[in-house]
């Protein structure tokens, strides 16, 4: 649907209707919980397996393709890096209740045959909605497994027909300093920016993210839709996307701006290549004492390693 | 010994979030630095007020930083690197943000071993020298602060801006002297 034909869409028809409705069972069954529970290690995770039931699914016999546990939904959705809301961890889980990721529009645009604004349901009715489990490597030497709802970055990109000199897309998150407050303080450029090479985004892996444990995506992780590219650094993953374009010359994302000398465009996932400041070389999995090592391209190398063959990975960090 | 009651209390209550040895990591970073930060301000507090008694808290303040500072670092090496020798030895030497902060730690354990009365006394003249390397060490431990954070510089901005004034304040020579005598022989 292009631009004019705004016609309100009831989140129940954005959101499968099951999902829908175990959110609802969601609060219930955690406001019950958080009412009973004292004990254990930590709060967050209301004892580990137990919150991995709360969606339809059985969450806890979920694992990820190397046979990895999932990261508790407490931690996913309470130890963030989304700075439009605080630079603090737990900033973003606190202070994100101010954005409204309903009604929201992505804009199309760039090189492409097909622009457009979407109203988000028209955004997403391309991709075929799956579920995908996930490392996330934080550039910070941490990481998590997740559970996600999305589809491949592909679906949108098919749809759009970029042109044919097209070699990069770019990203940008909403710049609203109401709904996001941390945009208040210039700790980092915004609107926030990302980008991928063509390849990459047409690359199966590469996904939009609008769930996670078979919910709705919670505003701290990046409603109502995020990119997610699990053999990048998870700064590369930017949330609350409102446009998308087709570029011949690469964007300029907004950490490379920052601090062009310890972020890049590529942030691939890589244990050879230190940041400046400290080591990839390990990282500590949350919920985990002992740091474990990290894998190159965060266990994706069979998948991805050949979009960058014959590239100096050192320069190209 | 606040600081540290309320981290067990964290701990014991489950209130750390989803990655505790980092918290508890920063948190006592945080401490220490704002323990030494107090302890280099007393002086000159004392100058400016001419409120003689604060000197008495200046070593025990010195001490609680210098402990804070301990646990911070053991908290690094223990429970952050498990005791991981190769890697430790390789950040020490390799990481400057974490070069400049394990300096400051090693500064400043001559200063607490030579916090004794008799210490005070063995050493004279020197002992005030010697205790000058609790600037240098709280310098490195805000420059340790600021390089390690990846893009919001606030704190550790405000913490060099403070260490700052009081070198100046130092340097200007106003040590022992008010302020209102500071003016009144600026008058002459």
């Amino acid at each position: 649907m292009l631009i004019g034909k705004s016609k309100k869409i009831p989140s129940s028809e954005i959101t499968p209707e099951n999902v829908y409705i175990n959110r609802r069972e969601f609060i219930g069954k955690s406001a019950a919980i958080g009412a009973s529970t004292s004990l254990g290690w930590r709060s967050s995770d209301f004892g580990g397996l137990r919150e991995r039931r709360f969606f339809q699914k059985d969450w806890s016999k979920v694992r990820s393709e190397l046979d990895e546990e999932l990261t508790p939904f407490g931690d996913v959705t309470s130890y963030n890096n989304f700075y439009e809301f605080g630079t603090g961890k737990s900033d973003p889980a606190r202070n994100s209740h101010s954005l409204k990721p309903r009604p929201w529009t992505i804009e199309v645009g760039g090189l492409c045959d097909n622009p457009g604004t979407y109203d988000l349901a028209d955004f997403i009715k391309p991709g075929k909605i799956e579920d995908r489990v996930y490392r996330m490597r934080c550039v910070e030497a941490w990481s998590m497994v997740i559970p996600w709802q999305g589809f491949s970055l592909k679906d949108v990109i098919d749809r759009a027909k970029p042109s044919g000199s097209v070699r990069f897309v770019e990203f940008q998150t909403l710049n609203d300093v109401e709904q996001m407050p941390g945009q208040r303080y210039g700790v980092l450029r915004w609107p926030y920016i990302e980008g991928l090479r063509l390849d990459e985004a047409q690359h199966p892996l590469t996904m939009l993210v609008t769930g996670v444990y078979g919910t709705t995506l919670p505003n701290q992780n990046g409603a109502p839709i995020r990119l997610i590219v699990p053999w990048k650094y998870g700064f590369k993953g930017i949330k609350s996307i409102v446009s998308m374009r087709f570029l011949e010359q690469m964007p300029m994302n907004t950490w490379k701006r920052s601090a062009s000398q310890e972020y890049g465009f590529y942030a691939n996932v890589n244990p050879d290549v230190p940041h400046p400041r400290w080591s990839q070389a390990r990282e500590r999995r949350i919920g985990e004492f002992r740091r474990r090592p990290t894998l190159m391209f965060n266990g994706y190398a069979d998948e991805v390693a050949s979009l960058y063959s014959g590239m100096d990975l050192r320069i190209h960090y | 010994m606040a600081p540290a009651v309320w981290l067990v209390w964290r701990l014991l209550t489950d209130q750390l979030g989803a990655n505790p040895i980092e918290e508890v990591l920063h948190r006592l970073g945080d401490v220490s630095l704002v323990f030494l930060l107090v302890t280099l301000s007393v002086t000159p507090l004392r100058g400016i007020t001419g409120w003689n008694e604060v000197i008495k808290i200046r070593r025990p303040l010195g001490l609680f930083g210098f402990f804070y500072l301990t646990m911070h670092f053991l908290t690094y090496a223990v429970l952050d690197q498990t005791l991981d020798f190769e890697f430790i030895i390789e950040d020490v030497l390799e990481r400057p943000y974490i070069t400049i902060g394990f300096t400051a730690w090693v500064l400043l354990i001559p200063l607490a071993v030579t916090s004794t009365k008799g210490w005070i006394r063995r050493l004279g003249k020197r002992w005030k020298k010697l205790h000058r390397l609790a600037y240098l060490a709280t310098t490195l431990g805000a420059a340790h602060f600021y390089w390690q954070v990846k893009a919001d510089t606030y704190w550790p901005t405000l913490a060099i801006l403070l260490i700052v004034g009081l070198m100046v304040y130092r340097i200007r020579g106003n040590r022992g002297r008010s302020w209102p005598q500071v003016l009144q022989s600026r008058k002459h």
